[in-house]
């Protein structure tokens, strides 16, 4: 298994570690089961994610894509962000390993997760709106059905 | 290449994966450059060229059979420890079916030998996979209530190649002697590092493997006690004695016995040395990052071996950064394994997924220094509190106790 310089670089060097203790959503998906847990802090300011960070136990896949996933949607309105797949994820790390693509799925939910938690605090949208815009998932881990 | 990458590899490898495989000593090499040049008859050959072959493959052979205190011709040449595991317990259990169809096995083997059971329970065989407790040990009582009067086979690794565990293997020895079962052990790890008198042991077939102890791959061994049945594995030529076909690996085999030689002259000075260093590495872990567990009993455990859990971290995450320090080293994460569970070893002990996916095992070798683990540890330190900061579930756990 051979990982990207560019993996390489991200796990080396993670930008946007750490939290941010006024967050405006905070999304946490994975479990210590499967070895891979990712919470992702935003703030939010005129639906504009001004600011970013994450902090991720897991593999360097895993570090990888929290970090490369925070630097694709800082400065990025909420709908573009919710739009962000985790294949361009893949793809702005030239490619994944096979075993390793769930940690960009994994991304993916974790910003999911963190703007629906804006919305709820927000309040104007009801639950159900929030889990169709934000396309929640009832399990997080297509592997383990955890 | 980045930058990075080029500085990483211009750096001296800090080895401490010895259990993954050895540096070829070169006191084993330089035995081996003549049957890769000028003497590459094959041993099979009636001319003088071929008969030196022979006789080198020959030598070998007496070579293993005085470290394991057996006969020459009880000792066949295979192509490594997965290919002896293989022959001897498919090999035994098909030619003695007309006995019993019932295996005995642990729960923390090797692939090598778990997968050739699996593939044994297709065929008709009924395979018990017997428990060890949480230093890792084989539970000796359960052994003995699994034996029934169809039980053909006992097959027990020597020393566990994740946490270093040596098993009771005498005990299982004399149990398997008394219900006149054959007794079959995968010694890879413990070659090279542990005395084995398969007399002394009752222990009726073993396998090894030659990169294990400073020697080359691709080439092992497997005892068989003469009486024993077995099946063929490998089917050809009439080479060992008719129980493996194909031609010698003349070089393997002489850098093996060379290697074997080696390992055994300097066993209790080798032993004393990589002890201190292990014993070390782990007192300096001990000392300087809190929240780890220390995985395998610590006496019962091969001189070179220790498998450290660091809680809130992944262990690929720690290989990765290990690897920017050119650091070589191992763990029992899913993640470095290929599949999604963590090693099936750590979970056998009972650790919960989440520890045994901060594992890390480093396997001290004869060419290791202090220095080494100097280097080591100092960059784990740095390292573990580096992944931890990053770790959500440090963070909780750190909440948790300011709460």
């Amino acid at each position: 298994m051979e990982y990207s310089d560019k993996v390489v670089e991200h796990y080396t060097n993670p930008r946007n570690v750490g939290k941010i203790e006024d967050a405006s959503g905070v999304g946490e998906v994975g479990n210590p089961v499967c070895g891979d847990i990712m919470k992702m802090f935003i703030k939010v300011e005129n639906n504009v994610i001004v600011d970013v960070k994450f902090k991720t136990f897991g593999c360097g896949a895993a570090i990888a894509t929290s970090s490369i996933s925070t630097e694709m949607i800082k400065g990025k309105t909420l709908e573009e962000a919710l739009a962000l797949k985790n294949n361009d994820v893949v793809n702005a790390l030239d490619g994944l390993p096979p075993v390793k693509i769930h940690c960009s799925v994994l991304a993916e939910e974790a910003i999911h997760e963190a703007i629906a938690d804006y919305y709820r605090k927000e309040g104007k949208l009801t639950e159900e709106e929030i889990k169709e815009k934000c396309n929640l998932k009832e399990h997080y881990c297509e592997h383990c059905s955890l | 290449m980045t930058a990075k990458l080029v500085m990483q590899n211009n750096m001296k490898n800090i080895y401490f994966d010895n259990a993954a495989t050895t540096k070829l000593d070169d006191e084993v090499l330089q035995e081996m450059i003549p049957y890769l040049k000028e003497n590459y008859g094959n041993a099979s050959s009636i001319y003088k060229l071929g008969r030196e072959s022979r006789k080198a493959v020959e030598d070998s052979r007496e070579k293993i059979a005085k470290v394991l205190n057996c006969k020459p011709n009880e000792i066949y040449f295979t192509a490594g420890g997965s290919e002896s595991d293989n022959t001897a317990i498919k090999g035994i259990a098909r030619a003695n079916k007309a006995k019993g169809n019932h295996i005995i096995t642990s729960k923390i083997e090797h692939p090598a030998v778990l997968e050739t059971c699996k593939e044994l329970e297709k065929e008709g065989f009924e395979v018990s996979y017997i428990s060890v407790d949480e230093n890792g040990i084989l539970n000796l009582e359960e052994l003995k209530q699994a034996i029934k009067p169809e039980t053909v086979l006992i097959t027990i690794m020597f020393a566990n190649n994740e946490i270093g565990t040596i098993q009771p293997i005498e005990e299982i020895g004399k149990i398997a002697k008394e219900n006149k079962i054959y007794f079959h052990t995968d010694a890879v790890q413990a070659i090279g590092n542990v005395k084995i008198d398969v007399q002394e042991l009752n222990i009726d077939s073993l396998s090894l493997s030659g990169h294990k102890f400073y020697g080359p791959k691709g080439i092992g061994a497997l005892y068989v006690k003469n009486g024993v049945k077995f099946d063929k594995y490998i089917s050809g030529g009439h080479q060992e004695r008719n129980k493996r076909a194909g031609t010698e690996n003349v070089a393997g085999i002489v850098g093996m016995g060379k290697a074997i030689e080696l390992a055994y002259r300097d066993i209790d000075e080798h032993n004393k040395k990589i002890k201190e260093l292990r014993d070390y590495y782990v007192e300096q872990v001990k000392e300087k990052i809190p929240y780890i567990k220390i995985n395998g009993d610590m006496e019962k455990r091969l001189p070179g071996n220790s498998n450290i859990s660091f809680r809130f971290i992944e262990g690929e995450g720690l290989l990765l950064n290990l690897d920017l320090k050119a650091i070589c080293a191992s763990s029992g994460s899913a993640c470095t394994s290929g599949s999604l569970d963590p090693s099936h070893v750590l979970l056998a002990i009972g650790l919960p997924h989440e520890i045994a996916h901060g594992s890390l095992r480093i396997a001290i070798g004869k060419y290791n220094t202090k220095e080494d683990v100097d280097y080591l540890v100092e960059n784990l330190v740095e390292i573990v509190n580096r992944l931890r900061e990053m770790s959500p579930l440090w963070e909780s756990f750190i909440e948790g106790e300011n709460n």
